[in-house]
């Protein structure tokens, strides 16, 4: 196996280098076995592409999502505040991150506290990188696969972004199919507002297991997330229903990865 | 002459006990904190898409249509009982009927539209009746409810009948065709098989009376009913949040205070040692801003929040019609004894307690699925997160495993207990 560095943005900067982009791994891509396979491959579009970026490393932290969510802002205004000063401090313009509640923090929430970045949400990313010509994706390593799309509440509801991923699902299959509910009518996956930390309160089902069977309805292989939190809870309901055989979860960038000419 | 004077008495009575239930209304607003409102344009813009334009009623398209008739039925239809209140107070008739063309247009339209409303009406009386609608059931869904529902529906369909037998007989008592003003297909075509008796004139002035009267004992009914919707969804979705959805409002005040504490050098210049700090966060009705009060009085019960809400089909005790219904319980309850006794007042109870409780509060994901589907932009998942911050905030108060998060965010960056150092791991297994 053959490595390739990551920039780290501190190295960067001690050379007098300013990457483009920062690169926000978020929590769950830095973390998460499952996640970590979707920063691998988000890094390894971003060489083929010859983006100039870097992350955070160690120095990076939670944006402070969950625990705002979850009620306390203290918390949340101290991550977000020694973020902002950070970020400001490493000249930071530009930020993409594949994680939905990092963008959707970053995005809205924190110009409240004076900071100013663009802030970019990957499917958003690649979306553009393909339109300027330097994304070229294989359309057939997937073309016989049937893929449904899981919108995050955080990109579609929260956002508006329900079209950009499916463009790049169109991309790469022609047997893209909807579950009945979806766009901004999508169900939750149940992890978000801080419920991935705790137990469900008393009822008949998980949130998640509900998603699944709907889900396991439709005639869909893949089921494409662009949202770690998403993908957690969907890849435990597909091996809660002993379903690995017939469907997978994999996110948008892991698809793109696989299927780059 | 009589006819006028006992109609201005009882237009002032209406509007006396109006006036008195708007006085009360605003008394309990003055008790809620404050919420800026901007950007004017904009919000006219949402007004027309949203609710004359009936959008997001439209997401269920049948009912939507349904009540999207209705809707506009009563725009047309107000004009007209505009007219009837400038006949009743001048003791003129049809004192529009000056606006030539523009008159026949909406007297018209107001004929048709009372005939479509009315059978729109009928279908939703027979739907509540008959189907076992799903939505319209719930813990919170009382005897009351299903009952405030049905006096709505009725007194609809009995303005509806009024208005119908007011245009019939207005035609069929005058003789002379050329003396009628407006046209009105509907009840011109009534006539043929009701009209034409000597007591016309009579019945058509019993119509009119009942018709007018109907309205002004409607309208005083509503702002005591879920149905206050017909005055106040309008403004509500003028005043609706502008932000996207993902968004949570900065807590300023917490902002002084994390400045000070990264920063302790500034907190000499941080303003008024003396004054009172606000309390964090929402617990019983007061600490909510005006603009919820507003949407808890807007809504209609209608249940499209909570039928598309995750925790609740899977089973879950939360509900966001719930909260909006027990803050104008609550507010009920508390406001007048709070405007009585002075702010410092306490029953024992509170909102996050007795009515919605912690079980309702930590049950929500933020989804936002609720406020996409409120057809009059009821934000429901930012006060759910205002009663977070007070528990969390001010009682310390969250399930075990969120106060696991907080410690792990505080002590090592990540909601989970990982060390700081061992976030590049993943870079070292990347292959090209």
């Amino acid at each position: 196996m053959e490595y390739i560095e990551v920039p780290i943005l501190s190295e960067c900067f001690a050379k007098g280098k300013k990457p483009e982009y920062l690169f926000w791994v978020g929590c769950l891509g830095s973390i998460d076995d499952r996640a970590k396979k979707i920063s691998r491959a988000f890094c390894q579009i971003l060489s083929a592409c010859e983006v100039d970026y870097a992350i955070l490393g160690k120095e990076e932290t939670c944006c402070g999502d969950p625990v705002r969510r979850a009620g306390n802002e203290m918390l949340y205004q101290m991550q977000a505040l020694t973020i902002i000063e950070m970020l400001k401090m490493y000249e930071v313009k530009k930020i993409v991150t594949f994680c939905p509640h990092c963008f959707n923090t970053f995005k809205n929430e924190y110009p409240d506290l004076d900071a100013e970045f663009e802030v970019i949400h990957s499917t958003i990313f690649l979306e553009n990188l393909v339109e300027q010509g330097k994304l070229k994706i294989n359309p057939d390593i997937f073309n016989k696969n049937i893929i449904t799309y899981h919108d995050a509440c955080y990109l579609g509801r929260a956002n508006n972004i329900y079209d950009t991923p499916r463009n790049l699902i169109d991309k790469l299959t022609g047997n893209r199919t909807e579950m009945n509910r979806c766009r901004s009518y999508a169900l939750c996956c149940g992890a978000g507002g801080a419920q991935m930390f705790k137990e469900a309160e008393k009822g008949n089902k998980e949130i998640f297991i509900e998603r699944i069977e709907e889900v396991l309805e439709i005639k869909a292989d893949i089921i494409a997330t662009a949202c770690p939190y998403c993908m957690v809870m969907l890849s435990d309901g597909i091996k809660y229903k002993n379903e690995e055989e017939k469907i997978s979860n994999y996110d948008i960038i892991e698809l793109i990865a696989k299927s780059l000419l | 002459m009589i006819k006028q004077i006992i109609f201005i008495i009882t237009l002032l009575l209406t509007l006396g006990i109006f006036s008195y239930t708007i006085f009360n209304l605003i008394a309990l607003f003055k008790l809620t904190k404050t919420f800026p409102i901007r950007n004017f344009g904009k919000r006219f813009l949402i007004m027309l898409k949203v609710a004359l334009g009936q959008s997001k009623i439209f997401r269920k398209p049948v009912l939507g249509l349904m009540h999207a008739l209705v809707f506009w039925g009563f725009c047309v239809i107000s004009v007209g009982s505009i007219e009837m209140v400038i006949d009743g107070v001048s003791g003129s008739e049809k004192s529009l009927s000056f606006l030539g063309i523009i008159y026949k247009i909406i007297l018209f339209s107001g004929d048709v539209f009372a005939a479509i409303v009315l059978v729109m009406i009928t279908l939703f009386i027979g739907r509540r009746v008959f189907l076992k609608i799903k939505r319209f059931n719930g813990i919170e869904m009382t005897h009351k409810t299903h009952l405030d529902a049905y006096i709505a529906l009725t007194m609809i369909l009995l303005l509806m009948l009024s208005l119908l037998g007011m245009n019939t007989f207005y035609i069929s008592s005058n003789n002379n065709i050329a003396e009628i003003k407006g046209f009105y297909p509907i009840s011109n075509f009534l006539t043929t098989i009701i009209g034409n008796g000597e007591e016309d004139a009579n019945l058509y002035q019993f119509f009119w009376w009942i018709h007018i009267l109907l309205i002004f004992i409607f309208a005083n009914i509503l702002p005591y009913s879920k149905h206050f919707h017909v005055f106040l969804s309008v403004p509500n979705v003028f005043l609706s949040r502008l932000e996207p959805l993902g968004k949570l409002y900065n807590m300023d005040n917490v902002t002084k205070e994390v400045k000070i504490m990264m920063n302790p050098e500034t907190a000499y210049a941080a303003g008024d040692p003396n004054a009172v700090p606000e309390r964090f966060g929402v617990k019983d009705a007061e600490d909510v801003s005006w603009k919820n009060y507003f949407d808890a009085l807007t809504c209609t019960q209608c249940g499209r929040c909570t039928s598309v809400c995750p925790a609740n089909i899977t089973g879950k005790k939360l509900s966001p019609r719930k909260l909006m219904m027990d803050l104008r319980a609550r507010m009920r309850e508390k406001g007048p004894e709070l405007i009585k006794n002075g702010k410092s007042y306490a029953d024992n109870k509170s909102l996050n307690k007795e009515y919605f409780s912690y079980e309702e509060i930590w049950a929500c994901t933020t989804c936002n699925a609720c406020a996409q589907e409120c057809p009059v932009n009821i934000n429901h998942p930012s006060l759910i997160v205002d009663m977070r911050r007070y528990l969390v905030m001010e009682e310390g108060e969250a399930p075990s495993g969120i106060k696991a998060a907080f410690s792990n965010v505080e002590n090592n960056g990540a909601p989970w207990q990982f060390s700081s150092e061992d976030r590049l791991l993943w870079t070292k297994e990347i292959s090209q």
